[in-house]
């Protein structure tokens, strides 16, 4: 009796396996099963593309404030997935963390390996966990080594107050006025430095966002070994102002600790759309 | 029975330090005694563990300890503002001095039994001493240089490269030797022979005269709650009563944005004071004098203050000028001469 459950359950198999080969059918869910996977995380400017500096054609607001980007950079990590059939996998946290540079197009592409499989759901968090940000410095490779970059201009490493700087977003506005409130050297420049982890030992500001994508409606992701699944992604800096928590640069031209750090990392939660998926 | 036993630890004890004076170079070129845990210490909070002093990492963190390359400009070392003839403080100096004349808003601390701190800076904000020397080094009125600008500079000079080869393994320099060598350095400062610490080991001949005993129980009485042995802090961030400076320094209110840690700055340590003067985050006070008139009669209700200064209503803790001697020769037993002399721990 046995023998013969084991005999249909191996046809079965096997009908299922020649069935897949020839449909496509997501294969069976290894996590020692890699192959590459990316998420492109295509920095837009409302109905725009971006690009810096563009004094010729500045950006608008919501609140009709014009404006150009001098400085954009984010960290993107954490990514997990979810297939068609509710696998999870995340990416082992080493190999998951990515700064997307505004100048640096190549750095746009988060790529990782994750199992083969239909991802339906893409996550991850914008900025850094707070566990790997009270590691000891061994933890701290790559794009977290706090010697990356410099800290007057694309440093993302707070010495003073330990902890990294989720999104740095900074650019010029001729409403930005020239007193300590806004930009006492005249050059009219704003900038949003936008960190907090939820602190050391005491509680303090947590602004670590995760995003969550469903990749149905615009593609799901099929991940092959023989091919380079990438999600597509754009990414509406306008949000940081025009998010939920509207605001006026006028009024707000620098913001870095304080409590309106929050509501700037609530506007950016809402950047991420997703358009299409190459498989 | 215990008479006998003393007497045979007195002759080893002799035996050791005559075999000690014979060989004495030879000893020091061969034993590297690493990092020991006073007596009378509790046990440390940096994890060495994850780093282990070596003989070779704690030399290359002295040498970065007395390194001018680590500023801008070549010219300010990690040692020019704390200078171990003052307890590795700036003495004379209010505030720490950067480069280009630069000024600072906070007196330098002293680089002393760091190994048992849990928190850094005057206001906080900082938590892994391997982390903490970012914060001096990017300081516009510190050092004004960045880690990476560091590693360039070191990594063309032969005698770091060698250096960094032989305390981890490579020669190619970046965040993690760099920052575990001077951690090496600074958890080897470890002030624990002072006239109190000999005392509490019931160290041969080592008591405290009538007048230090007198004070001792003063200080247990008024000021251990905070000042707590035997590390003299016991770490934490508290509001003192000070009032505000005119810069309007807010301590650890800024790194944690709660009202609760406004004008609240970390407890320091006792021990050294005849050397680390002036007092105080901002080094208001020029003598210790001033300190305990302070507490005596100049605590202000400013937010948050530590309701230790505040008991039935009355502010401060008082202090008779017979009080304040008493407190002055305790205070004075908690200097530790072998620690402001160890030729280990000087720039070579």
């Amino acid at each position: 009796m046995k023998r013969t459950i084991l005999y249909f359950v191996t046809m079965i198999t096997l009908a299922l396996g020649a069935c897949s080969k020839k449909d496509d059918v997501a294969p069976d869910f290894k996590e020692e099963n890699l192959a590459p996977f990316s998420i492109e995380f295509d920095n837009i400017v409302g109905d725009r593309t971006f690009s810096l500096n563009n004094t010729g054609s500045p950006y608008t607001n919501a609140a009709g404030e014009k404006f150009t980007i001098s400085r954009l950079q984010y960290f993107i990590s954490n990514i997990k997935l979810t297939t068609v059939s509710g696998q999870t996998y995340t990416v082992p946290q080493d190999s998951s963390y990515f700064m997307i540079r505004g100048d640096d197009r190549a750095s746009r592409f988060t790529k990782v390996k994750v199992p083969e499989g239909d991802y339906t759901k893409v996550s991850f968090v914008i900025g850094v966990d707070s566990l790997r940000s009270t590691m000891p410095v061994d933890k701290r490779k790559g794009v977290l080594d706090p010697a990356a970059g410099d800290h007057q201009t694309d440093g993302m490493y707070w010495g003073w107050n330990s902890g990294y700087i989720f999104l740095k977003f900074e650019g010029n506005s001729p409403v930005v006025s020239d007193d300590a409130n806004g930009d006492p050297t005249g050059k009219k420049q704003f900038k949003y430095h936008i960190g907090f982890f939820g602190g050391y030992s005491a509680p303090t500001i947590n602004n670590i966002k995760t995003v969550t994508i469903d990749l149905n409606a615009a593609g799901i992701a099929k991940v092959r070994k023989n091919r380079q699944s990438n999600v597509h992604l754009f990414v509406d800096i306008m949000k940081v102002f025009n998010g939920k928590n509207s605001f006026k640069i006028a009024e707000n031209p620098n913001v870095m600790f304080g409590a309106f750090s929050s509501l700037i990392a609530e506007n950016y939660t809402a950047m991420f759309t997703h358009d299409h998926t190459e498989n | 029975m215990n008479s006998r036993h003393l007497t045979v630890i007195f002759l080893l004890g002799l035996f050791i330090l005559a075999c000690k004076k014979d060989g004495l170079v030879m000893e020091k070129a061969e034993r590297w005694l690493g990092f020991k845990k006073p007596a009378n210490f509790p046990e440390p909070v940096y994890k060495l563990a994850n780093n282990p002093v070596t003989r070779e990492g704690f030399e290359l963190g002295r040498a970065l300890f007395y390194e001018p390359r680590l500023s801008r400009d070549n010219t300010i070392a990690c040692g020019s503002c704390h200078i171990q003839s003052s307890a590795f403080t700036q003495h004379g100096h209010d505030v720490s001095h950067g480069i280009e004349d630069r000024l600072g808003t906070r007196n330098s601390p002293p680089i002393m039994n760091l190994a048992w701190n849990k928190a850094f800076m005057w206001g906080g904000g900082v938590y892994d001493l391997d982390l903490q020397p970012i914060t001096p080094i990017t300081a516009h009125e510190e050092m004004d240089e960045s880690l990476a600008n560091i590693y360039a500079k070191l990594q063309a000079m032969p005698k770091y490269r060698a250096m960094f080869k032989a305390a981890f393994g490579s020669e190619e320099i970046g965040t993690v030797p760099f920052m575990k060598a001077l951690s090496q350095f600074m958890v080897m400062c470890i002030s624990s022979n002072s006239k109190y610490d000999k005392v509490m080991r019931k160290e041969a001949g080592a008591s405290f005269t009538a007048l230090e005993q007198e004070g001792y129980m003063l200080f247990k009485e008024k000021c251990a709650s905070c000042h707590s042995e035997p590390l003299f802090t016991d770490g934490s961030f508290r509001n003192n009563g000070l009032g505000i400076g005119p810069i309007n320094d807010q301590g650890l209110y800024p790194a944690t944005l709660k009202e609760t840690d406004l004008y609240r700055f970390k407890v320091p340590s006792l021990r050294n004071l005849s050397y680390t003067g002036p007092y105080m985050h901002d080094g208001r006070f020029l003598t210790l004098n001033g300190v305990l008139e302070h507490y005596n009669a100049e605590v202000q209700d400013t937010p948050n203050l530590d309701p230790r200064l505040k008991r039935d209503g009355v502010l401060g803790i008082r202090l008779s000028s017979d009080d304040k001697m008493k407190l002055t020769a305790f205070l004075s037993t908690l200097n530790d001469t072998e620690f402001i002399n160890n030729k280990l721990l000087a720039e070579q």
